[in-house]
């Protein structure tokens, strides 16, 4: 493969920012991630875009993920470089009761509507961000429905959202 | 061009107060070039648009969130739903997946299958691509000529998995089906028949005076701009990068198979307009037809699935696949805590990203542009929303 | 004064009613609305081999100048308000036909949160076509019923059936 790999990556990254940036998880080249404190974040991706030898120019997916059990949300950022054709995954831990991340979409222009996915689906409110508002589901949804606890309601602007079974035991 | 030079005369017909208006327009989201449900919201000055804001979200049916609900093999119809206009490329991401994290190795002649698959699915979204391309800009011709040559390919794929759309043909661990007999003649004399009539299309619309007109310098992308937007697929190597999930991040049995990636060269306009982002489509067809011919000639025997539990949970622990759809670089980033379950699924598809550059593209096109800038950047509606 | 339902029922004017009915279900316009994987099949049943042409049926991008809505895919809750307009927006007499399990009842979607279980819920449905997505065929067996449910309407002949007296 070429470019750099995973513990090459993790080793410029640690050296640049220390503590801010954890230890090396995964094994593979397609789950090779480091969590990030959220305070570094930007800092951290501005420095993989712009260094040379890293060249992260496109930030591949973003997602989020609820973990209940831990207490927090994890946003996920995979990003690859098409100059050296290497991949790295950096996550993110924030609080469950009120997430808050800082915004990457000065950096990289198509995290602007990525992160409204985000905040739309979970409820993560990034800082920094020109427009947050909902993508996906209608303004006045409520409650975001990729949570675990998300219950769904019954029903909306009049329109009930069970339908009864024709197929009785 | 002319515009110019009229609002010069009214102005000077009116001493300048002539007071006019920008209009705000709502396409869609019942709209028959919008390539499925979408809405934009267009601010125009007569013909010309100040911008046109895309507003998605109308056939969000919530698919990620359902793979959490019906467990790791009940997923796999729902992946084709994901993208029914090439599905099986959908198919392979999710079970590329969930092998990856069981650490399943899937048996050669399954994976062969796959190729064969994907690879018909993938001339079979181009058709309609293409054929809806030339119908939004006017031909109608071209789409029913799509419409007949996509009947011969569902007949095809009908035989080996049952369906026509939504195939549901792969399984974690390899394909469901094994091809049927005679299977093999009748694809290969598809493609004998196939390969001219891509030539017979180019004759057709490709090079004919008005289309090249309408598509020729319409929204240039340049590289660098599609590659910090995210464009993914044809809309990526329309912009002349060069790069294919198939060629640099291999998987399946792709190292083993000769194929070109073409690129758009601004031959007929500028680098990465929407005649680049066209004609990329008509020559990948021709490259899928190549594959499939090496595929069906160097099929080896053996069993094309592999033994995988029924209650299948693999061990905790995440990972991002890609795989090059029709669509371009679709990644699949799943979660597993180790239950029959999957604890987080999130799609990246090329469709999602392409849309989010449309208000950047819009300035100063015109609104039939604007449906010209959609047909080309390939969107389906169920990528961007899922 | 109005001669809609007024006739009784002779042979004179069951003939009208069976020509007026024979005008309408041999040019059926039906308004595009394709929202998911169904319509990828209502523009192949369109096409060439399963021809819908041959039945007068062209399809329109407005509704104003359609007969028939075919929904086909999946209705969203966010689509089911729009749906409502854009049936309302439609000249009478109109039908509607729903076309894939999603638009009959939500089909493998209603385990989902955003998904509207069936087109039913915000407009009336003539035909019910199951599938996921219906071949070509099933369409247009489909909308072959919907021929016959128009052949027996009654536009002149009062509707209770009443013979003619002496």
């Amino acid at each position: 493969m070429p470019g750099l790999d995973a513990a090459a990556i993790h080793a410029r990254l640690a050296a640049r920012f220390g503590d801010a940036v954890g230890a090396l998880e995964g094994a593979r080249r397609d789950n090779a991630s480091a969590t990030v404190a959220p305070a570094a974040l930007v800092a951290v991706c501005r420095f993989l875009q712009t260094e040379d030898a890293l060249a992260f120019d496109c930030l591949s997916n973003l997602s989020g993920v609820d973990y209940p059990k831990r207490n927090v949300i994890q946003v996920v950022y995979n990003l690859y470089s098409y100059r050296h054709r290497h991949p790295f995954a950096l996550k993110v831990d924030a609080a469950r009761e009120d997430p808050v991340v800082p915004s990457v979409a000065a950096l990289w222009p198509h995290a602007e509507w990525q992160e409204r996915e985000v905040f739309d689906l979970l409820g993560v409110r990034f800082e920094g961000h020109p427009d947050l508002r909902r993508i996906l589901m209608p303004e006045d949804w409520p409650g975001h429905p990729l949570r675990k606890d998300f219950v769904e309601p019954e029903e909306y602007h009049g329109i009930s959202t069970s339908r009864e079974s024709l197929l009785k035991a | 061009m002319g515009l110019a030079g009229f609002e010069v005369e009214v102005q000077r017909e009116t001493d300048g107060v002539l007071a006019t208006e920008d209009m705000t327009l709502s396409m869609g989201p019942q709209h028959p070039s919008t390539h499925g449900v979408l809405r934009f919201v267009v601010r125009a000055d007569g013909e010309v648009m100040k911008e046109a804001i895309p507003d998605i979200g109308y056939l969000h049916r919530s698919i990620e969130k359902i793979a959490e609900k019906v467990g790791w093999h009940g997923f796999m119809p729902y992946t084709d739903r994901v993208d029914y206009v090439a599905a099986m490329p959908c198919n392979q991401g999710w079970a590329m997946a969930a092998e990856r994290l069981a650490g399943i190795e899937v048996p050669k002649r399954g994976e062969y299958c796959r190729v064969i698959a994907t690879e018909f699915s993938r001339i079979h979204s181009h058709l309609l691509s293409v054929g809806s391309m030339a119908m939004d800009i006017g031909a109608t011709t071209p789409f029913t000529h799509a419409i007949r040559e996509r009947e011969y390919i569902n007949d095809l794929i009908e035989e080996v998995c049952g369906a026509r759309l939504t195939f549901n043909y792969m399984r974690i661990g390899g394909v469901a089906w094994d091809l049927p007999p005679a299977w093999r003649e009748k694809a290969l004399a598809y493609i004998d028949r196939f390969e001219p009539l891509i030539d017979e299309y180019d004759r057709l619309i490709s090079y004919n005076k008005i289309y090249v007109e309408r598509l020729a310098g319409v929204a240039p992308i340049t590289p660098e701009d599609a590659i910090a937007w995210n464009l993914v697929g044809p809309n990526l190597r329309g912009s002349g990068v060069r790069f294919d999930v198939r060629r640099d991040e291999p998987y399946s049995v792709y190292p083993e198979l000769e194929f070109d990636v073409p690129v758009g060269r601004g031959e007929l306009g500028t680098l990465g307009d929407c005649f680049d982002r066209y004609i990329v489509r008509m020559r990948e067809m021709r490259e899928s037809c190549r594959i499939i011919r090496q595929c069906l000639r160097q099929l080896p025997g053996g069993a094309v699935l592999a033994k995988v539990p029924r209650n299948f949970k693999p061990p905790a622990g995440d990972c991002y696949v890609r795989v090059e759809s029709a669509r371009g670089d679709m990644g699949w980033y799943v979660v597993s805590d180790g239950t029959s379950f999957p604890y987080r699924v999130k799609i990246r598809t090329g469709s999602f990203a392409a849309i989010s550059m449309i208000q950047k593209l819009s300035k100063n096109l015109m609104i039939a542009d604007l449906i010209a800038v959609i047909a080309s950047l390939d969107l389906v509606a169920p990528e961007i929303d899922r | 004064m109005s001669l809609i339902n007024t006739a009784p029922e002779m042979a004179l004017t069951t003939k009208v009613d069976d020509f007026l009915n024979w005008t309408r279900k041999s040019s059926i316009w039906y308004m595009m609305f394709g929202l998911a994987c169904c319509a990828i099949e209502m523009m192949q049943t369109g096409g060439p081999r399963a021809d819908l042409d041959r039945f007068g049926m062209a399809p329109r991008a407005t509704p104003r100048v359609s007969d028939l809505i075919i929904v086909s895919g999946t209705l969203t809750l966010k689509m089911a308000l729009r749906t409502k307009v854009l049936y309302d927006q439609m000249p009478d007499p109109k039908y509607v036909v729903s076309m894939g399990s999603c638009a009959n009842c939500g089909g493998l979607f209603q385990l989902a949160y955003s998904v509207c279980d069936g087109v039913d819920k915000v407009i009336p449905v003539d035909v019910y076509v199951p599938g996921c997505p219906p071949r070509p065929e099933a369409l247009t067996e489909g909308l072959m019923k919907l021929q016959e449910k128009i052949s027996q309407e009654r536009w002149l002949v009062r509707k209770d059936g009443a013979a003619a007296t002496a």
